[in-house]
């Protein structure tokens, strides 16, 4: 029998028993997203958005490179003062614009990894924190990481919460939430 | 036993996490008891159906292969 001629009726899987324990409330999650580094930065999103769908009540607090991530596209420049407006320069914020940590060579391997995502059929950074935003999953910005870089409210996406400090988002932990850092 | 769906997901080519987040998207559309009928070739999907089933608490009322195309058929809580 050659492989054309193989049944192809539709198999059954067996469905897992649902256990019929008594509700819980789904488990929060706290991530911490400190680095701007691009396969870190699509790694918090895909958990992030994956933790939207599941109804998990999530919190992201974005601080140092992290925040770089959540300027808009098209805010080049961001600082008040000379030193700020260089950092901003010599490393272009938006999440479309993310380098790797290894094998980044001048943009080639991003580029290279965008190509791959492209035809796996991987979504981008960009469109999983448009869907983890859609799914009730808030970004909140480090008040001090604003400061320290000059950013500005105006300068970050549309939909993130108030800046808020390390006890905010240790408060969310204490109140039961799991951390993640990434 | 085939049940009639009330929406349907195409996830078919997409990869994780997708499958489940324009799952958990289209769940949102519909009404309590409603059907929705998931169409995915990621391999992964089975646990992940299972563990997103577990979790919000919609349940799986049907999965089946067919030339490597799962379908997955779930009941909104």
């Amino acid at each position: 029998m050659t492989v054309a001629e193989l049944p192809v009726t539709p198999v059954t899987l067996p469905v897992p028993a649902a256990e019929h324990e008594e509700e819980t409330k789904p488990q929060s999650l706290a991530f911490i997203c400190y680095s701007g580094d691009l396969e870190k930065t699509w790694a918090g999103m895909i958990l992030a958005s994956t933790a939207g769908a599941m109804g998990m009540p999530t919190k992201v607090f974005v601080t140092f490179w992290g925040l770089q991530t959540f300027v808009k596209e098209g805010k080049r420049i961001t600082g008040d003062n000379w030193m700020q407006k260089m950092l901003s320069m010599m490393s272009r914020p938006g999440i479309a614009h993310r380098k790797l940590s290894k094998m980044n060579f001048l943009g080639m391997g991003p580029w290279m990894m965008r190509k791959l995502a492209k035809q796996y059929n991987v979504s981008s950074p960009a469109e999983l924190l448009e869907m983890a935003q859609a799914l009730g999953v808030e970004f909140i910005p480090c008040q001090m990481t604003m400061d320290l870089f000059g950013i500005k409210r105006e300068d970050l996406i549309e939909g993130m919460g108030e800046p808020v400090g390390a006890a905010t988002y240790l408060g969310f932990v204490a109140e039961g939430a799991s951390p993640i850092f990434i | 036993m085939t049940q009639a769906a009330d929406a349907t997901v195409d996830a078919r080519g997409l990869n994780c996490p997708m499958p489940i987040v324009k799952t958990a998207q289209a769940v949102k559309g519909l009404t309590s008891g409603q059907i929705l009928e998931v169409l995915a070739t990621d391999p992964g999907s089975v646990k992940d159906f299972a563990a997103w089933s577990k979790s919000t608490g919609n349940e799986l009322v049907e999965q089946t292969v067919d030339g490597g195309v799962y379908r997955f058929v779930m009941r909104k809580k």
